[in-house]
């Protein structure tokens, strides 16, 4: 449309720019429907294991349920982390986002919203079914989904953080799990501490609330500092 | 004071400065370890409750703590090589990492074998064993990720980023931990107030804290000469030092 062309010489205000970002990361996802599959299917498969490792009985099954929803739900993040800036390192992409003129922190923070939509929020939809075939009562379900909604987005900033870290690098993936893990175990303590206060049928708002702070740090802190890390791969 | 911090950076000045300093350093700590070591084990009384067995606190509590202290001094050097561009920062981050991993390694076996005796178990799940365990793993993470990243400047500012994230992490692991599970005993050199432990036996323990502290330093100054030297082996000064 050449009429609008003018308006193209006027900068991209950064606010849009992470919008677009957005929004084509979202999209690209949804023309490759088996990448948003594998950590979906991978945390149910997880979650599958346990029945048959340990027992069928819904009734012992119940005692480990918060920590197999929420073990399942970190190693999943983790493998899905993998993919966060991979083809966009590869491809080049992210050296065009660096030399945009962009805030890189903005463009990583909208990279990572993205990804948590397409990685995380599904688990988090797919988790009551999960729950139940584990033998948690349908009163604690909300609190269930509400921790992970938490938790996962956290573990996608934290992933943001270590995918920086390992742009490029052969042994990225097992790498980036070894990086991410031992910053994510408070997360996982609250969080499955949560699960275990729903399933009990007590109130959970003290580690959900704590489960927040940790958010809020890393929403803070981890686009910083994954830029920083995105800048140093790339030199 | 800066131009002292900039001439202290240059390695060939480094390098002299650490040689000279290193004896100091390696004969003071063995000379406050050796009289800890009599004061701990020979002069302290035993224990009321745990009896002898107490005395291996004298190696638990040092190397406990000299986990933390490595891993702040690592991640602290991490910073001011970001910050300032230093390179010989990077190099002592590089060279604290190991000597830190031992350390934590340290602390968790003599803690497993002082547990045996007194909880009747090697290991527990308590809060402060599995805050030790999780820096073992901090500091592996920093170790792997500075191994598998073959540029040199790469290794130094990616794992510096890790070893600042890391820092920060450290406390809300250790209170997430506590709030998760305590069996371990209350701090004894630190609580509140006086401290719960009798002179006889807080004297050898602080000095054991202090030869450790000065042992690291040696330890690590000699390792950041090594560090210096790979690094700079195509400098000019360490071939005209080599051919002298």
């Amino acid at each position: 449309m050449l009429t609008t062309a003018p308006a193209a010489i006027r900068p991209t205000s950064s606010l849009r720019a992470g919008r677009l970002l957005f929004v084509r990361d979202v999209l690209l996802a949804m023309r490759r429907w088996e990448h948003v599959a594998d950590p979906l299917v991978f945390f149910v498969m997880v979650t599958t294991l346990f029945p048959l490792a340990l027992s069928p009985q819904l009734s012992q099954l119940r005692d480990v349920a918060p920590g197999v929803l929420w073990v399942a739900a970190l190693l999943s993040s983790l493998l899905a982390a993998d993919s966060l800036l991979k083809s966009d390192s590869q491809d080049g992409t992210l050296e065009q986002y660096v030399l945009s003129g962009q805030p890189l922190t903005l463009l990583l923070l909208a990279k990572t919203a993205a990804h948590w939509i397409l990685t995380g929020l599904p688990l988090v939809l797919i988790s009551p079914l999960v729950a139940i075939a584990l033998g948690a009562p349908t009163g604690a379900l909300t609190t269930i989904m509400v921790g992970l909604a938490l938790g996962t987005l956290t573990l996608s900033f934290l992933g943001a953080i270590g995918a920086a870290l390992t742009i490029g690098l052969r042994r990225g993936s097992l790498l980036l799990s070894l990086l991410v893990m031992p910053l994510a175990m408070p997360l996982l303590i609250f969080g499955s501490r949560s699960a275990e206060l729903a399933i009990a049928g007590e109130s959970a708002a003290g580690p959900l609330y704590l489960l927040a702070s940790l958010l809020v740090l890393a929403i803070t802190l981890a686009p910083l500092t994954a830029a920083a890390a995105v800048r140093i791969g790339l030199d | 004071m800066w131009t002292w911090f900039h001439k202290l950076a240059s390695p060939p000045h480094f390098y002299r400065i650490a040689g000279k300093l290193t004896p100091w350093f390696g004969w003071t700590a063995l000379l406050l370890i050796v009289a800890a070591l009599y004061g701990g084990l020979v002069l302290a009384p035993p224990d009321y409750q745990q009896g002898d067995a107490f005395r291996i606190i004298y190696v638990h509590a040092p190397s406990a703590w000299m986990s933390l202290f490595i891993y702040v001094t690592m991640a602290v050097a991490a910073a001011i090589g970001l910050i300032w561009r230093m390179k010989l920062a990077h190099a002592v981050a590089a060279s604290a990492a190991p000597v830190g991993a031992s350390f934590t390694f340290a602390a968790l076996v003599t803690g497993a074998l002082w547990g045996q005796p007194m909880w009747g178990t090697w290991w527990v799940w308590d809060a402060r064993l599995t805050s030790e365990l999780i820096l073992l793993f901090l500091y592996f993470g920093y170790m792997a990720l500075r191994a598998s990243i073959e540029d040199l400047q790469r290794a130094d500012k990616a794992s510096a980023v890790l070893a600042i994230v890391g820092v920060i992490n450290v406390p809300i692991i250790h209170y997430s931990v506590i709030w998760w599970n305590t069996l371990h005993q209350a701090s004894t050199v630190t609580k509140m107030g006086a401290p719960s432990i009798s002179t006889s036996m807080l004297v050898p323990l602080l000095m054991m804290i202090l030869g450790f502290n000065i042992y690291f330093f040696a330890v690590l100054l000699t390792r950041v000469r090594g560090e210096v030297l790979r690094r700079e082996r195509n400098a000019g000064w360490i071939r005209e030092g080599a051919q002298a």
